[in-house]
């Protein structure tokens, strides 16, 4: 059954159309729960508006577990599911920056759409400078594509890398985030927060 | 603790709903199209399409435009990405409309101007601009989508991103609070 574009169940068009639909519902959801701000997304890196951690473990927990059931029930073949591969350098080196110009710049790329799409001209002013931090990647491809393919490791899960299940892995990443949220909803508490 | 959490409800949805709803918009991706949701993506897009436009001669040559020439073909805006970054766009749009949140501004901390404010912007932009290039996806397309099909990769990118976000929030802590 799933996935339908991959398994053809549906056009490439439509499987465009409903990118469209699935965008509207994740700029929704994004913008309900308050990412349209940067001080409330900054807010997790003082703890005093930790909405930042509660949404995005909750969101990656429910996904992963819907597709561990959906595969379950065999309504998706997860060998069909795009699984992002590793390559170990650029991911941590990346990381580090989009780190960087996450704390400097108080959005990530989905974030500032959802607050351009209310009027932030400071997230208008985001998009700006990702469309001249990608051009300067792609100007300067040949200095960094060393870096960039360096360390392939393939498309590995990480449940396969520390030798156990996919299960076992799910229950474990619940209960660590569990954890987090007890020490968000203790950070909170802490930190004086106001409503932006 | 602060007066507004005690007096007055968020005017946000409560954020484990919030995780929950977003969590079913990333299954539906992976149902629907065998991906997750992802951002940065698009703005490459917007980038091949425009320097393929203004030289098309010399940047399809550049390694960066064959790779991404290598899974798209044709027009390089129509991609998966590029419409559900349109759809963002209308839903953030939506909400913010039933919610009474348009409205132009620029958010700062009182401490900063903001002048300041988008100058910040403007620099955060381009270092994630070029992150998300150098990591294969940013904090949706690696991070969160990663991290929902177990892809050790997305774990990685995931715990740099944050890590480092944490590491260097002393330094840069005036602009927020």
């Amino acid at each position: 059954m799933g996935p339908l574009s991959v398994n053809e169940i549906i056009s490439e068009n439509t499987n465009l159309f409903l990118a469209f639909i699935i965008g509207i519902g994740f700029g929704f959801v994004l913008e309900q729960s308050g990412f349209s701000s940067s001080r409330k997304l900054a807010g997790v890196f003082y703890g005093y508006d930790t909405v930042v951690l509660k949404v995005f473990f909750t969101a990656a927990i429910t996904a992963m577990l819907g597709l561990l059931f959906f595969s379950l029930f065999g309504w998706i073949d997860l060998n069909m599911v795009y699984v992002n591969p590793t390559y170990l350098t650029s991911a941590i080196i990346g990381g580090i920056i989009m780190g960087a110009g996450f704390i400097i710049g108080g959005y990530c790329p989905g974030t500032s759409f959802c607050g351009a799409s209310i009027g932030k001209i400071d997230a208008i002013v985001f998009i700006g400078g990702l469309f001249i931090g990608v051009l300067i990647f792609g100007l300067g491809y040949n200095i960094w594509d060393g870096m960039y393919m360096a360390k392939f490791l393939g498309s590995p899960k990480i449940s396969q890398t520390l030798g156990l299940s996919d299960g076992v892995f799910a229950f474990i990443l619940i209960i660590v985030a569990l954890s987090m949220f007890w020490l968000a909803e203790w950070a909170e508490k802490k930190f004086p927060r106001e409503e932006y | 603790m602060s007066k507004s959490e005690n007096s007055k409800p968020s005017k946000y949805l409560n954020p484990y709903i919030g995780g929950v709803l977003l969590g079913l918009v990333l299954l539906a991706a992976n149902f629907v199209s065998g991906r997750g949701l992802g951002a940065s993506g698009a703005i490459k897009s917007a980038v091949v399409s425009t320097v393929t436009t203004i030289a098309p001669a010399a940047s399809e040559k550049t390694g960066f435009v064959k790779e991404f020439r290598q899974s798209h073909q044709g027009n390089p805006m129509k991609t998966w990405l590029v419409f559900e970054m349109t759809g963002v766009l209308a839903g953030g749009f939506l909400s913010g409309a039933l919610s009474g949140r348009l409205k132009f501004k620029v958010e700062h901390s009182p401490k900063i101007t903001s002048k300041k404010r988008l100058l910040l912007a403007l620099g955060g932009g381009i270092l994630f601009g070029f992150g998300s290039q150098l990591g294969r996806g940013c904090t949706s397309g690696s991070a969160l989508s990663g991290m929902a099909v177990l892809s050790l990769g997305g774990f990685i990118t995931m715990v740099a991103i944050f890590g480092t976000a944490y590491a260097l929030a002393y330094f840069f802590r005036r602009n927020w609070i």
